[in-house]
């Protein structure tokens, strides 16, 4: 199997997220950028391919020379190479013809991305790849299996989950349960030595329009003070809910 | 020229979803000075839809749609629309809706903004206003291609009744065979679902073990609501997966958000902070919840809880 899968440069959970030239960019100023934790998931899995059935993983993303850190840290991890596709990330339908371009240039038959990047949520890359390349799709996965060329997909549904059967080429937009966090791999001392070795190749984007541009940012109006009620009036608390705040 | 709506069903009748995304189609056609098309796979009361401001409904019913595919779906809905020359399409933020978005965003050549949480703030330039940075920030974009795609965010826009009689058109686009194939589906049909409900009651490792988790099932019966879990509890394997809600797991934007035995670490809130009314039962005052709850109970949940839903047993008897 030859395994592409897209890694997505984020903050990590834990950022505050600011604003700065009057709310237009994000500051990155003291953030610290992690693997997509989406596509982490999706990278073990694919560490798992390569395992047990044997399969050359190979890492993508679409951005500057800044990403590179994020892409080293997926070869610690285990990916065999990585590909930055030396373009602006600025809207979701420009990454995905520029991921389409690597995906048939190295003629890969699964591909494993998120189900959306924590930055902007915007959960369209996969599926625009997905159409762009007339591949099968599967959303939301939080199981994969191959076979062959045929592949068992599980994946959340509001409620639930349903199985589904499909067949290479396929993408994924993976989550959390694609492995189990516990399977989730720290590069150790070995890892990170190896990664130095391993081929980051640099390319240049294809021409594209972005179909949406992100005009200005704002962050929620501050929170107004708790109201605490106490253990013994919780007739209080159903009052408060029911006339003052109006959902019950 | 119109404003298309696709109105999702569940069991062949319209999910509240429906009418919400309907409301919000009404809003961007009167902005545009246009009407409203509604398209409804397989959904019987479509008639309710002129209560929210749809002039037509398209209705397609076929057995061959009865399991959802999103390529085969997309493909409807994209006919719908080139039917209506239609030059807005809003979808809802369901799983399945984000699932063919994307797909119907690049056979229509259109811009694609999900999580919109108010009508557009312009439509020349086209201008909205989605959640980003999983609720911590709120991102202001433009679409600059001729048709364009909203996904609405959950109760972000709320139901508005806007009366217009809804005209039914029997609609039969042409199908194709699905290549990903449903083989089963494992869904509890008598429960809520958190990306549906208005309420939603849910336990942190506070709760000590799955074995009380009895409590969180009552009190959301009482309140008509689904049931959700931090990340560490369903890691522990005490609930399931689909449980899981925070920035890693499923995104909440319910009414309420009652959250028991949770300290509110950063990616937990920014997951459900996009509920309008959060309600935090904890032992420990300090917890970080209690800086984004709006009410809050220190207490024991062991002791808080089953008190809360005798007196809310006693409050909705009355009611
Ligand atoms: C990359 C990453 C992603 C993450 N994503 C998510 C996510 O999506 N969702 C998520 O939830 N977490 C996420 N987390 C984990 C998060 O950081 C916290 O660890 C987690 O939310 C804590 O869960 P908790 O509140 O249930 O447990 P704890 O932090 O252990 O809190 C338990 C709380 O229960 C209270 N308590 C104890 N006994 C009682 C009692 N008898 N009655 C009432 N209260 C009681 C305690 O005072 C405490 O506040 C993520 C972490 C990382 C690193
Ligand atoms: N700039 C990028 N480079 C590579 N992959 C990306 C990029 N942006 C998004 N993706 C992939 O698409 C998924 C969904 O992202 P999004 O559509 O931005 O929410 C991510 O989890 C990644 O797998």
């Amino acid at each position: 199997m030859n395994i592409l899968v897209c890694i997505s440069h984020v903050p990590d959970t834990t950022s505050k997220i600011n604003f700065s030239e009057n709310n237009t960019k994000f500051d990155t100023n003291g953030v610290q950028f992690v693997i997509n934790p989406n596509d982490e998931f999706g990278l073990t899995r694919a560490m798992w391919f390569k395992e047990k059935q044997g399969a050359k993983v190979t890492v993508v993303n679409v951005g500057g020379a800044e990403t590179e850190p994020t892409l080293r840290k997926a070869l610690a991890i285990g990916a065999d190479a990585a590909i930055r596709v030396n373009a602006a990330a600025t809207d979701g339908f420009s990454v995905a013809k520029q991921l389409a371009k690597v995906a048939t240039d190295g003629g890969y038959d699964l591909i494993i991305a998120g189900r959306e990047s924590i930055d902007y949520n915007g959960g369209m890359v996969p599926g625009m790849l997905a159409a762009l390349l007339d591949a099968n799709f599967v959303n939301n996965c939080i199981g994969l299996d191959v076979d062959g060329t045929t592949a068992k997909a599980t994946r959340e549904i509001d409620g639930g989950k349903e199985t589904v059967a499909t067949s290479l080429p396929l993408v994924v937009g993976g989550q959390k349960g694609l492995v189990e966090e516990s399977d989730l791999r720290i590069p150790n001392m070995r890892g990170i030595m190896m990664a130095r070795q391993k081929p980051l190749t640099v390319v240049d984007g294809v021409e594209t329009t972005d179909q949406t541009t992100s005009v200005s940012f704002e962050k929620p109006a501050p929170k107004g003070a708790v109201k605490l009620v106490a253990e013994d009036n919780l007739d209080e608390l159903i009052s408060l809910l029911h006339n003052e705040a109006k959902v019950i | 020229m119109s404003v298309l709506v696709y109105t999702e069903s569940d069991q062949g009748n319209l999910k509240k979803g429906a009418f919400e995304v309907a409301s919000y189609a009404k809003a961007v056609a009167d902005q545009l000075g246009t009407t409203v098309t509604a398209l409804a796979i397989n959904a019987s009361n479509t008639n309710e839809l002129g209560n929210y401001g749809v002039n037509k409904v398209l209705t397609v019913n076929n057995n061959d749609l009865n399991s959802f595919s999103a390529k085969v779906y997309a493909n409807v809905v994209k006919q719908a629309a080139e039917k209506e020359n239609a030059q807005v399409v809003i979808v809802s933020s369901s799983a399945d809706s984000k699932y063919l978005a994307p797909l119907l965003a690049v056979s229509l050549n259109a811009g694609y903004a999900s999580n919109v949480i108010e009508a557009p703030s312009n439509t020349a330039p086209f201008t909205v206003k989605r959640n980003a940075f999983t609720n911590k920030a709120f991102e202001v974009t433009q679409i600059n291609t001729n048709v364009k795609i909203i996904g609405v965010s959950n109760n972000a826009f709320g139901l508005v009744e806007n009366s217009a009689s809804a005209t039914s058109e029997d609609f039969s686009p042409a199908i194709e065979a699905s290549t990903v194939t449903v083989e089963a589906v494992d869904k509890a049909t008598d429960k809520v679902t958190i990306a549906d409900a208005d309420v939603v009651v849910s336990g942190g490792r506070g709760l000590k073990g799955p074995e009380n988790w009895g409590m969180i099932e009552e009190l959301a019966d009482v309140l008509g609501a689904a049931t959700a879990c931090s990340k560490p509890v369903s890691d522990l394997g005490w609930r399931p997966h689909s449980e899981h809600v925070g920035q890693t797991g499923k995104p909440v934007a319910s009414n309420l958000y009652i959250a028991i035995g949770i300290s509110g670490a950063i990616q937990h809130l920014a997951g459900v902070n996009a509920s309008k009314v959060k309600v935090v039962i904890n032992t420990d005052a300090e917890a970080p919840f209690f800086k984004a709850a709006d009410y809050g109970v220190v207490g024991d949940a062991f002791t808080v809880v089953p008190q809360l839903i005798e007196k809310l047993k006693a409050f909705k008897a009355q009611q």
